[in-house]
């Protein structure tokens, strides 16, 4: 303790003679210099603090027995008691093996799908078409999945929709698509696809839009055919666009989509879609199991920030510029 | 070579037909309820391809549209996201503009002290808790308030502001501006394109939230329009139909859902150009620089 205080003296003696008192008044004189800029930010400030950090604050009633009448500061502390609840109860498990394997197929067909869809229309010479399919195809994105799950349960009715239509044709029986549990999951990675497919491909066409032509016509000259275009030019020119991407929706592995799970769920399928997001839900707000549902959220919040951090690390490892921090 | 000619035709005819499908997938299940939504209930009930009205029935639309719930609905979404962008441009600006300054105070950490939010949450439980203990349930400030800055549009704008001219603001310095009167004076007018942006984004994502609507408010007079919506589509709750007299059956049911799903979307469909121009414009400038 001594030491240091010796060192600090030293210190500011080296830097000035004034005392730690006017180094102090620095610090203020240089936020009071740009006090309209603060005064600015201070409701910034206070909304951050407010709806982010006290949330963060909030996760402490994972470790306590919230009780409603003493709040979350009086409540008793029981350590990591919901975590054990949590990591024996059956049913947890369900859950994320149903996230993981519904957000694994998500990412698996639909991060590639918009890429794939940027490429198809790269190769398409005539651009009233190109805009009408774009325009077209980012419908879905604007729309809720209230809308959207209203549709689709049409789209599937086994007694109205036109897909069981075509099913009987062909001699088949209807299927109750959004009730049956071998469906219910590839559902959810269908139109979790269509929704977004059209609107994520503005990303990657801009990226192409800034390859350099001339590399074109200079593969053209040397006979090379669209595939190999596509192969040796386009994907590595817009790789680092891509890998971004990936970090990006690395962590959707198990941050589910609420909205469309929630909206699509019914009770005969709850043992194959019920995920982490709905399963917090019903245990929090339906059930009023509140530390053990935030003990739910934490565990998923936790699991997406390491993922996300890992993915980037990866990246970083492999390509310097790819990484975003 | 000519079987690259051979090859280039087949990719061409590949992307042409997966695109039209792709298309088709979008819009055909739209058409489908817009018919639905105008056609007499033996047409409703008919397996087949709902795709252009032939036979029209607008007794859903009479109903929907003689609901006193469903407008009061559309009136609160209306005001919610009136006021919700409002705030949200407002308040975005407040946070991109002052981290644009290099000379600001401890720039870096107000800066982590923004992005941080974007990789690490509460999580539901604790907002819920929070928004109860704060007294805001059962009001719609429960619904603006928490979404109000979207962090990745705060730094979508900071980059923008960035890329402005640096003399433009140092001459109104010398004029005697302040901050504030830069921000808006200056800063703010030529920032329109990605004022119109965050506009949309934070417009499209507050007609379309319900959720919150379903958890902070009790009162069923102060519920949003997708909420009103959800019940009676997802959860065939028209009960809030019945109560108009008419005499009501299961086809009529199917009728009403469907026109209502019009009615909800109807909104979007008309601004949907002018929307479409901006968001891709302005995904752009959140791709390119972000």
């Amino acid at each position: 303790m001594k030491k240091l205080n010796v060192t600090y003296s030293n210190a500011n003696r080296v830097e000035s003679t004034r005392g730690a008192r006017s180094r102090k008044d620095g610090i203020l004189r240089r936020y009071m210099n740009k006090k309209y800029l603060f005064i600015m930010f201070l409701p910034v400030f206070l909304y951050y603090f407010i709806f982010h950090y006290a949330p963060m604050y909030g996760v402490m009633i994972a470790f306590k027995d919230y009780q409603f009448l003493q709040g979350a500061f009086r409540s008793p502390w029981v350590g990591f008691a919901h975590f054990n609840e949590l990591f024996h109860t059956e049913y947890f498990w369900t859950v994320l093996k149903n996230t993981l394997i519904i957000n694994g197929y998500k990412l698996l067909f639909g991060f590639p799908a918009p890429i794939a869809m940027a490429l198809l229309l790269n190769e398409v010479m005539q651009p009233v078409f190109k805009k009408v399919v774009q325009t077209i195809s980012y419908i879905p994105h604007f729309l809720s999945w209230v809308v959207l799950s209203g549709l689709v349960i049409e789209f599937l009715s086994p007694s109205r929709g036109p897909i069981n239509m075509v099913i009987t044709l062909l001699g088949g029986e209807p299927i109750f698509f959004v009730a049956d549990e071998n469906w219910f999951r590839s559902i959810l990675v269908a139109t979790e696809i269509w929704k977004h497919v059209g609107f994520n491909t503005i990303i990657y066409l801009a990226a192409i839009a800034g390859i350099n032509p001339e590399m074109y016509e200079a593969a053209k000259v040397d006979g090379i055919s669209r595939l190999q275009a596509m192969r040796y030019i386009t994907l590595p020119s817009i790789a680092p666009v891509i890998i971004i991407m990936l970090i990006l929706s690395s962590g959707s592995i198990i941050n589910d989509d609420f909205e469309q799970v929630f909206n699509l769920l019914n009770v005969k399928v709850m043992d194959v879609g019920d995920v982490l997001s709905t399963y917090t839900y019903s245990e929090g707000l339906v059930r009023m199991n509140y530390s053990y549902a935030a003990a739910v959220g934490l565990f998923k919040n936790v699991v997406a920030l390491a993922i996300v951090l890992t993915v980037n690390a990866i990246a970083r490892r492999i390509r310097k510029d790819s990484a975003i921090f | 070579m000519k079987q690259t000619a051979f090859t280039d035709k087949l990719v061409i005819v590949f992307a042409y037909t997966i695109l039209s499908l792709l298309g088709l997938s979008s819009l055909l299940p739209l058409m489908q309820v817009i018919t639905l939504s105008m056609s007499p209930s033996e047409v409703i009930n008919s397996y087949s391809f709902h795709f252009i009205p032939l036979k029209f029935d607008f007794k859903g639309y009479a109903t929907v549209l003689a609901n006193e719930n469903l407008w009061r609905a559309y009136g609160n979404t209306l005001l919610r996201t009136a006021l919700g962008v409002s705030l949200t441009i407002v308040l975005t600006f407040c946070a991109a503009y002052p981290l644009t300054k290099k000379d600001l105070p401890h720039r870096t950490f107000w800066t982590a002290f923004v992005v941080l939010t974007m990789f690490f949450s509460g999580g539901l439980i604790p907002l819920y808790l929070l928004i109860k203990s704060l007294g805001l349930m059962d009001s719609i400030w429960a619904l603006v308030l928490p979404p109000a800055i979207n962090t990745f549009m705060v730094m979508v704008v900071r980059n923008f502001i960035a890329e402005l001219p640096e003399s433009l603001e140092e001459s109104a310095k010398i004029d005697g501006a302040n901050d504030i009167v830069i921000l808006f004076r200056i800063v703010i007018p030529l920032s329109l394109p990605i004022i119109a942006t965050v506009g949309l984004y934070s417009g499209v994502y507050h007609w379309n939230a319900w959720f919150d609507s379903m958890i902070y408010i009790q009162d069923g007079k102060k519920h949003v329009l997708q909420f009103v919506l959800r019940k009676i589509i997802l959860l065939g709750n028209t009960a809030e139909f019945e109560m108009t007299g008419q005499n009501q059956n299961v086809t009529d049911v199917e009728s009403i859902k469907m026109a209502t799903l019009v009615v909800s979307i109807i909104p979007l469909l008309l601004v949907y150009p002018f929307l479409q121009k901006y968001f891709v414009k302005g995904s752009l400038m959140g791709a390119v620089k972000g």
